[in-house]
């Protein structure tokens, strides 16, 4: 057996993030910085430089953590390379200059695991982020890596194999949380037409805006995701396999290739898997990046090469899948948590979590928050200690309004319940749904009736267009908003989208359709009251519905503050402000077209928004 | 690469991981701290710590910590290192070289018995890591 390249003493490892989001913010240069200034130091023996999957607080990229002792440094530049590299890799003394330091903090929190963003999470599907460097099949494999695999092919029968997923109570993390040992149970007991294959296939088109929970994934720790499908194969007998991913996520996709061709390299994959007999191979599908070919039945369409549009069910993909063949279709986080619950046992997964809900959950934490980034919690945390504590906040001392849960698909849920456990059952109670793990997070200056308009003109845009309730009512939900946000709504046209609402609910054909309308029911349902003021005062309480806002100049501040500065008048391109540099200024609202630059412009405060 | 067998793999793993040990922030017999300021630099530091890493590679040993630290005060002395053992005060060993490192090494921070020849005093200050 070839030698490992990793198998080497080295007294620190330097753990570069080279996730997509550090690597944007020039996460290789840093490496290869790093790499020269250790070599010119003679260090190249004693500090090895290793990258990474996203450590998710992207937010602060680029990343560097040292072990041993877990010190975090973060927005690191090629500059800060020398000095770090003598002070701390040679001569033992941590940087405190680089290290974080918490918002309105003037001592910096050295250790990772002190870090807030850090201390509440909990890492099964990302188990092995920040760890291994996914190119690196042995470190994946030193980290346990198909352990459960050699388990699940020679010490279990495919029934035991669903019976111990059954019991962990695992359920789908795509968006709908089916329960995965039923749906594999289902695929093993579906027959294939004339005894032919059954497939199974994994689902990494993730759609949502500002989501990118199952890109970490792959990118961090891909062959969690292929060991969990080899298993998934083996337990209801499949012999080939598909991941289906965006080609918008070119390091994921480059990753995963890389570790496909590792694992058949070492017989984790393809014929005779570790000697068992057993064969199973797994191929990339490419996918051209259309939200509906995240459902479960478009997404088939696009594998075979046709139309990537959604088709009735029943039958469903166990049933008739891919080809017409039982197919068990999971979601890339799915996947990364089977060989854990393999490898630790059903009990120890069924440990974490609520009474319908067990294990973790990746989000994407994006929006009004301090903490911008990718966090792995426990089910059953609730909003507050995800928005509060691992997030930091809400920026600028603004005051938490809501949050976005479950992409386009989801809904809103209000401050009122912010203690709100996170399971699939109470969110779906508040209206919303787990989704696949978005979470936007909303600050008193936003408009619910525009957030609503915003998620309804991305799946209106994403409909696919085959169904007429999906195609057409969410074009005339969407005119209504739009009407509504520029002032011309009428009464009726809350009780329009209500209906509007409930029929596509009814009648649409997929998922996208049947969900579409939530953020509209949700904010309609705890914010009515500012649809209502939109429709009977024609005013936007949160002044972001720029239709509805009355500029005009405090001519005291404009004086007596800005000295008649003229800035704003320069900057109007509908000459709609009068007065001359020296004087006092006022916009002539006949002419105005509500665009604010004005108060964009104005240092000193003195364009007042109504 | 040949594939790997089910007891092939099981090797892999045994032996690859004591490489990731460090990372993953796990307890250590012992920690080895090599005073690396300047002073401990220009008196040969860097070769003491080379001998330590090559003995540690050597031995497969995956639960000594081995840190640099800046100067500890007493250049005249240098190159030292503490030693520091679960449980016991930590040791400072001065004028070393890497004979005296490897012998440390065997004698006191897997033997459990401290090399008094080279020792400067039991129980100094503690260090970070
Ligand atoms: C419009 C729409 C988009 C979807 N997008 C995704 C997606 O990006 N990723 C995903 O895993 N599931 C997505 N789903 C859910 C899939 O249809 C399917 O339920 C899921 O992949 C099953 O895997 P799971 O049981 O592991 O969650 C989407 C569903 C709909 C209706
Ligand atoms: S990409 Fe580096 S922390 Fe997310």
């Amino acid at each position: 057996m070839a030698e490992v390249a990793t198998a080497r003493t080295y007294r620190l490892h330097l753990m570069v993030c080279a996730g997509t989001g550090c690597v944007s913010n020039h996460a290789f240069e840093l490496k290869t910085a790093l790499e020269r200034e250790i070599e010119k130091h003679k260090l190249e023996n004693e500090v090895t430089v290793v990258p990474t999957g996203c450590n998710g607080f992207c937010e602060r990229g680029p990343i560097l953590v040292v072990q041993p002792g877990n010190v975090f440094y973060q927005q690191l530049s090629v500059k800060d390379v020398p000095h770090l590299v003598e002070e701390h890799f040679l001569k033992g003394r941590p940087v405190a200059k680089f290290m974080y330091f918490p918002p309105e903090e003037k001592t910096p929190v050295p250790v990772l695991s002190d870090i807030p963003f850090f201390k509440k999470q909990v890492l099964v599907a990302l188990r092995n982020r920040g760890l291994i460097d996914p190119e690196k099949i042995e470190e994946a494999i030193a980290r346990d890596g198909y352990k459960a695999l050699a388990k699940a092919l020679t010490e279990m029968s495919p029934e035991a194999i669903i019976s111990e997923i059954a019991r962990s109570g695992l359920r789908g993390r795509g968006g709908a949380g089916f329960p995965t040992g039923l749906k594999w149970q289902l695929v093993r007991n579906a027959v294939s037409p004339n005894g032919g294959a059954k497939y199974v296939v994994c689902n990494g088109d993730e759609g949502d805006p500002g989501a990118f929970m199952d890109r970490s994934i792959l990118e961090a720790d891909p062959h969690a995701v292929i060991e969990g499908m080899v298993i998934g194969a083996k337990a209801i007998g499949a012999a080939a396999g598909f991941v289906y991913v965006r080609n918008e996520y070119p390091l994921a996709v480059n990753r995963l290739a890389v570790a496909l061709e590792q694992a058949r390299a070492f017989g984790l994959l393809g014929r005779d898997i570790l000697g068992t007999g057993f064969d199973f191979d797994i191929r990339i599908k490419r996918g051209a990046g259309a939200f509906v070919c995240g459902e479960e039945t478009a997404l088939i369409a696009s594998i075979e090469g046709r139309l990537g549009e959604p088709r009735p069910r029943p039958p469903y993909p166990a049933q008739s899948g891919l080809w017409g063949k039982p197919t068990c279709i999971n979601n890339v986080e799915t996947w990364a948590n089977v060989p854990v619950i393999i490898d630790r046992g059903s009990a120890w997964f069924a440990g974490i979590g609520t009474a319908t809900s067990k294990g973790t959950k990746v989000f994407s934490l994006v929006g009004k928050i301090n903490n911008t980034g990718l966090v792995e919690v426990p089910m059953g945390i609730t909003l507050r200690e995800i928005i509060s504590d691992i997030g930091g906040g809400i920026p600028g001392g603004k005051a938490f309004k809501a949050v976005q849960t479950g992409g386009p698909s989801g809904g809103c849920i209000p401050k009122e319940q912010i203690d709100l456990p996170i399971d699939y059952e109470s969110l779906a109670a508040a209206g919303s749904m787990m989704g696949s793990g978005g979470m936007v997070v909303m600050d008193e200056d936003t408009c619910m009736v525009d957030v609503a308009r915003y998620f309804l003109s991305f799946t209106q845009d994403e409909s696919c267009g085959k169904c007429t309730p999906c195609r057409e009512g969410t074009k005339a939900m969407l005119d209504v908003l739009t009407r509504i946000t520029e002032g011309k709504g009428v009464p009726d046209d809350i009780a329009l989208l209500e209906d509007l609402a409930s029929a596509i609910k009814d009648t649409a054909l997929c998922g996208l359709g049947k969900t579409a309308p939530n953020p509209v029911l949700t904010t309609l349902r705890y914010f009515r009251d500012e649809y209502e003021t939109h429709i009977r005062d024609r005013k936007c309480p949160a002044h972001v519905c720029r239709q509805l806002n009355i500029y005009a100049i405090d001519p005291r501040l404009c004086l007596d503050k800005g000295k008649g500065c003229d800035v704003c008048r320069r900057n109007c391109a509908s000459e709609a402000i009068s007065g001359s540099k020296g004087e006092a200024h006022a916009v002539l609202q006949d002419k105005c077209i509500k665009c604010g630059v004005c108060a964009d412009v104005c240092a000193f405060g003195a364009v007042r928004v109504e | 690469m040949p594939k790997l067998t089910i007891d092939e793999l099981a090797k892999m793993r045994d032996r690859t991981r004591r490489t990731l040990v460090p990372r993953e922030g796990g307890e250590f017999r012992a920690k080895i701290n090599v005073h690396m300021g300047t002073c401990g630099i220009a008196a040969g530091a860097r070769a003491v710590m080379t001998a330590l890493i090559e003995e540690a590679e050597r031995r497969s040993l995956q639960d000594v910590l081995l840190t640099s630290s800046g100067c500890a005060g007493l250049c005249s002395q240098e190159p030292m290192m503490t030693v520091e053992t679960v449980g016991k005060p930590p040791v400072k060993y001065v004028n070393l070289d890497p004979a005296k490192a490897r012998e440390i090494l065997e004698k006191h921070v897997l033997g459990g018995s401290i090399v008094r020849d080279y020792a400067l005093g039991v129980g100094s200050e503690k260090t970070d890591a």
